[in-house]
This record gives structure tokens, sequence and C-alpha cells, in this order.
């Protein structure tokens, strides 16, 4: 029987460690793809149907390969560690680890706004189906309109409480953003997951005759963690997600998707810069789902599937 | 409606797991006078239970039989107040089930065990007593009896998942009793699990029935069961579910082994099948007769309650 449990540990670890394996070769196969497509690749793409002489007719149906366009992986990596604008100015990971750090607290609260709009809404729509027939559409609808269209409403709303006499820094508006994208998984994932418990688990319930509130905190919310845990992790890559668009469209200063914006505008002159606070943004968004999944260890003992 | 009090069963024997002593007043554990259950559905109305009389004297173990369809569950759902009778009344220790239910006067065990999976074991039986405010000291106390009771004081701090199905199920009997109803509602609780542990918890259900001098109502569709375990049974047949006989058991208190393999056994489970049969002769025939065909050696002796079957 030990030897049994202690093999059955041993196979386990194995599947992580080959899971990890078959993780770090996806990574390196975009990187060697990336390179594969730039050696084979023409200079200049290939376009089609293009007038002579008119710059900017035709159809580019491959993208182009010289280095402005395409700088080489290492090239990208050598930059990180150059300065961030020449002189004697900071390595370029030095901002953009600032400029992360910036956004991932911002994303932060956007997450935990999102979590308790969601929640909230998840609670009174299991509660209430009228609600949830009333409002499930709309929460849908919320997420088809376009961020972009979005930002700027939020931002002239903050604004206008900011000048009239209210305080609205900046940030709170990348907040309510974030917290736009992020809502939406909590509220579906609360829902599904206080629906979850079978009927049997509520006949007991019922026939201890427990009200609503015990049957939540003692039944409903445990039953609903397998199906939060992945609601909260998809709401905290959204709130990242979120705060960059956000910041980008409503100008915001000092995060990494305001400094994506600046470097991709110096491209052409420094190709490899832009990718610096692109590799930000995906550790950032890594980050935030990974401490998130952090909450999941806490909580094994309500992932445990009842064995007959 | 016959009701026998010769059927009662003995007083609580063990002083440290019984009651309370209660007043055994006038009133009866159930008593139910023309109850109909009606369910709408889209072909139309289905009577599921139609003038049902029935009643349960206080301390007496009755077992409710009959095929699929015949509204034994249903009735026993009616009792806990889980469903609403269309017709008719009922009373749980001559009050009204919703308020038997709201002061917990019965315990209730299903088919499936239905253990919370984020519980431990102790945790599980402790259930009922958290929700009704009860210390935690006197919880802790209460579990530790429980846990002697079923036999699982060594499992008290595993999870349900960890457990087989007989030992998970008589948690779920534990979780019943943990407020220590004077009634204990069985719904098929071992139709799922396997003859040997069945056989096995039905001894012990009958040791803890009269430990606890609870009444019980239990439904099952198995004729050797209902025999070995209750002081009656009550016999139904459906479309639309009735009553249709009542059988005295009167095999006293002594539940033991050798009892499954006596002649006044095997003449009450012919009884029994036979009032079954009566109105319906195609309605389940085959399991009592293969219970009789099982020989003496293939059976489960009663000092191995806690054999190494449930453990594997």
């Amino acid at each position: 029987m030990r030897a049994v449990r202690w093999s059955a540990r041993r196979q386990h670890e194995l599947r992580g460690w080959v899971a990890a394996a078959w993780g770090a070769l996806g990574v390196l196969a975009v990187l060697a793809l990336w390179e594969l497509y730039k050696f084979v690749g023409p200079p200049e793409g290939v376009v089609i149907g293009a007038v002579q002489g008119q710059a900017g007719t035709g159809v580019m149906i491959l993208p182009r390969t010289h280095d402005r366009a395409m700088p080489h992986v290492w090239d990208m990596v050598a930059r990180l560690f150059a300065p961030t604008s020449g002189g004697d100015t900071p390595p370029l990971w030095v901002s953009v680890a600032g400029a992360a750090l910036v956004t991932l607290g911002i994303a932060a609260i956007g997450w935990l706004i999102g979590v308790i709009v969601g929640a909230a809404l998840g609670l009174v729509m299991q509660r209430w189906q009228l609600l949830e027939w009333g409002l499930l559409p709309w929460i849908v609808v919320s997420q088809i309109v376009p961020l972009i269209a979005f930002a700027p409403v939020v931002n002239a709303i903050g604004n206008q409480i900011d000048r009239g006499g209210g305080t609205w820094p900046q940030w709170l508006s990348v907040a309510v953003i974030a917290s736009y994208l992020a809502f939406f998984p909590v509220a579906i994932g609360m829902l599904r997951g206080l629906a979850s418990p079978d009927r049997i688990h509520l006949d007991l319930m019922r026939s201890y005759a427990a009200g609503y509130w015990p049957t939540l905190v003692r039944l409903r919310l445990p039953a609903a963690v397998p199906q939060l845990l992945p609601a909260l992790r998809l709401a905290a890559a959204n709130a990242v997600l979120g705060a960059v668009v956000a910041e980008v469209s409503i100008g915001m200063r000092g995060g990494i998707g305001r400094m994506l914006i600046q470097l991709a505008g110096q491209a052409s002159s420094d190709p490899a810069a832009p990718w610096g606070p692109t590799f930000g943004s995906i550790a950032l968004g890594l980050i935030a789902a990974g401490s998130v999944a952090l909450i999941g260890l806490g909580l094994a003992n309500y992932r445990r599937g009842e064995a007959a | 409606m016959t009701h026998s009090p010769a059927g009662e069963p003995v007083e609580p024997q063990s002083p440290g797991a019984a009651p309370l002593p209660q007043a055994q007043g006038p009133s009866p554990a159930v008593r139910a006078t023309g109850v109909s259950k009606v369910f709408a559905t889209k072909t139309g109305d289905v009577a599921a239970l139609s003038d049902v009389d029935l009643d349960v004297a206080a301390g007496e173990f009755v077992a409710l039989i009959g095929p699929s369809g015949c509204g034994k569950s249903t009735l026993l759902r009616l009792i806990a107040d889980l469903d609403q009778a269309s017709a008719g009344t009922l009373e749980i220790f001559g009050k009204p089930a919703k308020r038997a239910r709201a002061d917990q006067d019965y315990g209730i065990a299903f088919q499936q065990a239905g253990l919370l999976p984020w519980r431990t074991v102790g945790a599980n039986m402790a259930l009922p007593l958290e929700l009704h405010g009860t210390g935690k000291a006197e919880r802790t106390a209460r579990v530790a009896e429980l846990a002697e009771l079923v036999g699982l004081t060594e499992f008290v701090d595993r999870y349900p998942d960890q457990l087989s199905g007989g030992m998970q199920q008589r948690v779920a009997i534990a979780r019943a009793l943990a407020a220590r109803p004077r009634l204990l509602l069985m719904d098929e609780p071992f139709g799922a699990l396997d003859e040997m542990t069945r056989e096995r918890l039905q001894t012990e259900l009958t040791r803890i029935a009269a430990e606890t001098a609870a009444a019980v109502v239990f439904v099952t569709h198995s004729i050797p069961e209902a025999v070995f375990l209750s002081d009656r049974v009550v016999v139904m047949s459906p479309r639309p579910g009735r009553i249709t006989d009542v059988i005295e058991v009167g095999l006293g208190p002594d539940r033991s082994e050798a009892l499954r393999e006596s002649p006044e056994f095997f003449d009450l489970v012919t009884a029994v099948r036979e009032a079954l049969h009566g109105r319906s002769p195609v309605a389940e025939p085959v399991e009592a007769s293969l219970r009789q065909a099982q020989g003496p050696g293939t059976r489960q002796g009663p000092g191995t309650r806690q054999g190494p079957v449930e453990r594997s």
C-alpha cells in the first residue's frame, strides 16, 4: 500500500516536470519560428497588387523581415540591459520593472473592485432568478463594448468628479476600466458555482431548517470554490489587460502601457526597445494569474471530489 | 389502518448513547391522515400518493416497500417537509410537518451519503449541530459519541473521498442522529451498497435504533431488508401510490444474523412478497428468491463488523 502510494506521488511529480518541459519547449518553438521566418522570409515581405511607384498600395501577405521590422530575439534581450534612452539612464529592464509594478498595483485594485462587484452580481443573480434573467444578458453585452470606446467615458466622468470638488486621480479611472473586464468571469463563475450543490445537499440543508445565509456559508460558497478559482485567475489576467489598454487610451503616465506606446513610436530607430515592455506585460499577466493561483493552495480541501 | 403497540422496541439499552427521557405522550411519531400528493407534469397531473393513512408509534421501526413509482419516497419527503402534501394532514409528534422540521424532530439519510466533500468525517457529523448553534465543546463530545456508535472513531479526521461507500453511509447515519432526533427518516440508505456491507449495516442499524429509541421510517425495495429491520412492513402499490397492506413482523427486538436463516424470517419474506404481488404479479420477483438461495457459507458473521472488506 505504502509503496504504491509513493510511486503514485513520484508519478505525479514526474508528470509535473514533463508538463513544465513541454511549456518551455513551446516558448522555445515560438522563438525558433520567429528566427526561422526572419531567416527565410524576404526582407521587404511579399505584397501583391501593388501599383508601381505608389507607396502603401497592395496587400501585404507576408510581413517584412528586416531588422527594423523583426529584430533578432537576442537583440531584444540585449536591449533590456542597455540604457533606457541612452546616456546615463537606467537599463531598460529597470524602467520596465518599475512601470510594470505601477500597472500591477492598479490592476490589483481593478481586480479587487471587479471581484467584489462580480461576486455581488453572482450572489444576487443566484438568489433571485428574476435578476438573473434581467441582468445576465446585460452582463454578457457589457463585454462586447470595446474598451477603447468605454475608457474615455470613464476618464471623462472621473475628470468631472475631480474638477467638481471630489478626488478622482487618473489611476482610479484605469482601475475602474480594469475592473470592467475583471468582473465578468467572477460574476459568471459565482453564479454557476453557487448553483452547483446537488439536490441532496440542498434537501439536507432544508431538513436542518437552515435559511438562506447558513446555506450560503456552509454549502453554496464552499461548493462554488472549484468554479471560482479559475474565474479569479481569469479576472486577474483580464485586469492586467484592461489596465494596460486603459493606460494607453486615456494617456496615463508611469505604467507599462504608456511605455509600450512611447517606445513603439521610436521603433524605427530603436526596433528592439518596444519588446522590453511587451515582455514586461506578459510577465505581469503571469505574475497576476500566478498569485491568484496561490489562493487555490489554501483552498485545496474545497476541491475534493466525493468519491463513492 | 391498524396500529399496534405490540411492535414497540425495547427501552434504551445503553444509558450513554440514549436520548433524554422523552415524554412519550399520546401523539405518535408520524400520523398521516388522508395524505395525497399530485405532481403537475407537462402531460397532466400525476397522482404520486392517494389517500394515505399511516401511524408510526414513537420508537417503532416501519419499513415502506413497493415497486418504483409507488410513492414511498414521496411519502418520506412529505413527512420530512421537503415537499408539501396536496391534500390531507401530516403530524409529526403532534405538530405540523413544517414545525417538526424547524424543531429538528427528525434526522434524515438518503440513498447517497451526501457528505460535504470539503469537511472531515467529524465535521460532517457535526454539521446539524453547528447549524443549530451547539457549542464547540459539546459538538466535539457528541461527534466522539456518534463516531463510536457507528464504529468510525479512527476515521473522524479523514475526508469522505478517503472512505468506502459503506463507511460514507455510516457517516450519513451518524449525521442524521447528531441532534438526537426521536424520528429517523431513511430513503433507501443501503440501496447503493454491496450485499455484504448492506447486511452488516442492517444489523448495525437495528442496534442503533434500539439504543437511541428513535422511531424509524425506512424506505426500501428489498423484501428481506424490510423484514429484517422493521416492526411493521407497509406495502405500497403504484398508479396511484397507496398503501395496500400492512404486515406485522413481530420478530422481537433481537435482530441477529441468525434471524436471517430462521423459518419465521422466510415466512415473513414470503408474506411480504405475496402482499407485494397481490395486485401486480410481475413486480420484483427475483430479488427475494436470490437472497433465499444464498447458502450460509457466503454470509459474513456478526463479528466482522469492521472487516477488511470496507477498508479496501
